[in-house]
């Protein structure tokens, strides 16, 4: 029991206590529609796409039997013909129901080449009958295709059966589980090196736009008031048009026989188009075009705040220019530097559509791998733990980040 | 205290600003400032006082016309070599570093030694009696205390002059007069020279060796503040310091110092300003406490009669204010003992004063 002060009767104190209730439940009330939105809208999708980049059931709910009877198999040769004759009976009704190619795809990513081979067994058992394969059902499925007598084969069909896996992460690092269960590098290096290359790029962007936005940013928070207002109008003028409208513009710019290089050719630059659109480049002069007022606007606000005379005094007391810079602005200023990256940097890490429209194939980032896998490869798990990952990685930057810099230096005005 | 050196230290030849290129903010500005002097440039807002100081510092540029230091032109300096200190209205003491990091900043920049460094932060602090405050930041200090911070970082490299921006703008009035103690204090125990810009003649009045007073880009009068409020120089100058009435009237007659004026409750005499002629309108200024209320036993020159509006009581004193026939407020100021008066409303009195405590000056 806490003290209570002198002439605070019990029944004042029930009367604050009611008040403060009374105060909870209020701003309670005022952010419950947010709170409800959030959770339906992010919140959800976020926790069923992390499940998801673990959780396939698809071939465990295709052959459930098989699986079981694939249970305490060693591995190591040919299953029993109890488990060939559960597969083959497993086959024969996927064939009717049309689900055979579900599980074609499924297998194959565990097993490359493996999605012929399931179809074609499939179309061989359709028609047989059950009490055949009831006693000939092992022999009938080695002689639809033999790489049923392969023990990596049925391997493959153990590892895509299992519903709960890790093997997505492991795909997304490259990395994969060998036939003996050790984790292995990929044959193909696709992933890591994506990842480096679109946390290369957020960085080159993220540091073009301090470099284009901060000057910038400096001499508006200074101007008079009319001069900032008109530079504005310029600086949110990439906000107002359509994103879509803006990247067509750049591929009008930067094409073959684009207004860059009709310029550069008419002028002996060079005497060959320059190869502009559908590299790196592009991808990188078109997104730091975009994300500028991301990092110009925090920093506007911020400089705005800081009054003439910190640098005057500095100047006053002895301090180049640079030096009262240095010593006195850029810390002042560093809230909104810090805004500022962390904003465009984020956002350019995740960044799609402008890759995809003038990356061509060297200017592809994450999101448009991630994107490929929703979309062309229906290799959904993939994708989400490919965007897990991503996820994970802003996560661990930003904390990286609040260590060093620290939040409580973001500001955004 | 140091002895007022006799050499000019500061000068400013025909100094003159313009931002646009139409308009003169500063409209030639002339003063000699001696080695130690207090000087305070007076004035209402837009009147070119900061721009003068500006110009000092180095911040804005020089249109025409020279400043120099010990006989050196600084109109090319950078602001960085004038060696001058500054204190701005906010302060500017740099949030992101502690007190004692503020005070060493300017030192830090010479590249003095740390330990040289050390002793002469807690030198200053101890100045400003603030010694107990070196590693807190200036957004916990109250807004004395970050006054008296800012005046030791601008003393704190020895600088031979400086500038104060309103440095007093923005405290309330009982710390207001404690930091005029305090910066007094310090100018009289260290010696430097001070530029102060202000608009409140209070301030003016008490701390300044002599006072400029400013209106539309030009010096009105610089003058110590007795011979300011004493023999205001024109008809500006005279409402500009204190409070002062304004009767006005027509010169009959000019002799010798004295001007005789014909005003609408009878003839009075007054002291001569420059620019009057025998028959021209003019105006006379009288200050509030050097009227009487007839009957009174003070020696008076004049008298004028006028009728009672009203009195308010302010506290020491109490003012009251009478009308002239042709409605011209005329407000005087009486000591608070058994001597004020009372009246009715419109009842005629009788206001009594020395022909040497006021001034004719040329009506405007």
């Amino acid at each position: 029991m806490t003290d209570i002060a002198p002439g605070l009767i019990p029944a004042d104190a029930r009367n604050a206590a009611r008040e403060v209730r009374k105060r909870k439940l209020q701003a309670f009330l005022f952010v419950t529609p947010l709170l409800v939105f959030v959770i339906f809208a992010f919140v959800a999708p976020i926790t069923t796409m992390l499940y998801r980049s673990i959780h396939n059931p698809t071939v465990a709910n295709l052959i459930p039997d098989t699986l079981v009877a694939l249970g305490d198999w060693s591995g190591e040769e040919i299953p029993d013909d109890t488990v060939l004759i559960q597969f083959a009976a497993d086959m024969k009704r996927m064939a009717n129901d049309r689900t055979s190619g579900q599980l074609a795809d499924e297998i194959n990513r565990a097993l490359p080449g493996m999605s012929s081979v399931v179809k074609s067994t499939a179309r061989s058992l359709r028609r047989v009958d059950d009490t055949e394969i009831a006693t000939n059902g092992a022999a009938l499925l080695i002689e639809a295709n033999d790489r049923w007598a392969d023990p990596a084969t049925w391997s493959a069909v153990k590892a895509a059966g299992q519903a709960y896996s890790t093997s997505y992460y492991l795909t997304s690092v490259d990395l994969e589980r060998g036939p003996d269960g050790n984790i292995v590098q990929r044959d193909t290096q696709i992933y890591v090196k994506l990842y480096t290359k679109t946390l290369r790029m957020a960085l080159i962007i993220t540091v073009l736009t301090i470099l284009l936005g901060y000057p910038l940013a400096f001499y508006m928070a200074h101007a008079s008031d009319s001069m900032a207002n008109f530079l504005m109008v310029f600086v949110l003028l990439p906000f107002w048009t359509s994103l879509l409208v803006r990247t067509t513009a750049w591929i009008a710019l930067l094409q073959t026989n684009g207004v860059v290089n009709s310029t550069l050719l008419a002028i002996g630059i060079t005497d060959q188009p320059l190869e502009l659109l559908y590299t790196q480049f592009s991808t990188i002069l078109a997104m730091t075009h975009i994300l500028l007022p991301f990092m110009v606007l925090p920093l506007y606000a911020v400089m705005r705040g800081i009054d003439q005379s910190y640098m005057r005094a500095a100047m006053s007391m002895g301090s180049k220019p640079l030096g009262a810079w240095y010593k006195i602005y850029l810390p002042m200023s560093l809230p909104g530097l810090s805004a500022g990256a962390l904003l465009v940097f984020i956002i350019s890490v995740g960044y799609y559509i402008t890759p995809a429209l003038v990356g061509g194939t060297d200017g592809q980032m994450i999101s448009n791998i991630i994107a490929f896998h929703m979309q062309q490869s229906n290799n959904w798990e993939l994708a989400a733990a490919l965007g897990s990952l991503l996820l994970v990685l802003i996560l661990v930057l930003y904390w990286l980040f609040d260590r060093f810099v620290g939040t409580d230096n973001i500001k955004l005005g | 205290m140091k002895d007022l050196g006799s050499e000019t230290f500061l000068r400013f030849d025909d100094v003159k600003k313009s931002y646009d290129q139409k308009n003169l903010v500063v409209k030639g500005f002339n003063m000699d400032v001696r080695d130690g002097e207090f000087i305070t440039l007076l004035g209402p807002s837009g009147s070119g006082k900061t721009t003068v100081l500006m110009m000092l510092a180095g911040f804005e540029s020089v249109t025409s016309g020279d400043i120099a230091i010990a006989g050196k032109s600084i109109n090319r300096t950078a602001p960085y070599k004038r060696n001058i200190g500054m204190v701005f209205q906010n302060y500017a003491l740099f949030p992101h570093m502690t007190v004692a990091e503020n005070l060493a900043y300017p030192l830090t920049v010479r590249k003095m030694p740390k330990a040289q460094i050390k002793d002469r932060v807690a030198e200053y602090l101890k100045l400003v009696e603030l010694s107990d405050f070196g590693d807190r930041r200036p957004g916990q200090l109250s807004g004395g205390q970050r006054q008296r911070v800012a005046l030791a970082r601008a003393m704190i490299f020895e600088p031979t002059l400086i500038l104060m921006d309103e440095p007093l703008g923005a405290l309330d009035k009982n710390l207001r007069e404690q930091m005029q103690f305090e910066i007094t204090r310090l100018h009289k125990q260290l010696g430097f020279t001070v530029i102060y810009v202000t608009h409140d003649q209070t301030e003016a009045l008490s701390m300044s060796s002599r006072i400029a007073v400013f209106n539309d880009g030009v010096v009105q009068q610089c003058a110590p503040p007795a011979e300011l409020y004493e023999r205001p120089s024109n008809a500006f100058v005279a409402g500009f310091i204190g409070e002062n009435n304004f009767v006005p009237g027509k010169v009959t007659a000019i002799q010798g110092n004295t001007v005789q004026v014909q005003t609408d409750g009878g003839t009075v005499v007054a002291q001569l300003a420059e620019g009057l002629s025998e028959g021209g309108p003019c105006q006379v200024s009288i200050r509030p406490e050097k009227l009487f209320i007839h009957p009174t036993t003070h020696a008076y020159d004049n008298a004028l009669t006028v009728r009672f509006n009203t009195r308010i009581y302010v506290g020491d004193f109490i003012r009251y204010y009478f009308k002239l026939p042709d409605g011209t407020d005329i407000i005087v100021k009486v000591l608070n003992d058994l001597s004020a008066p009372e009246f009715d409303d419109g009842a005629e009195a009788q206001l009594l004063w020395l022909a040497s405590d006021c001034i004719a000056f040329p009506a405007g």
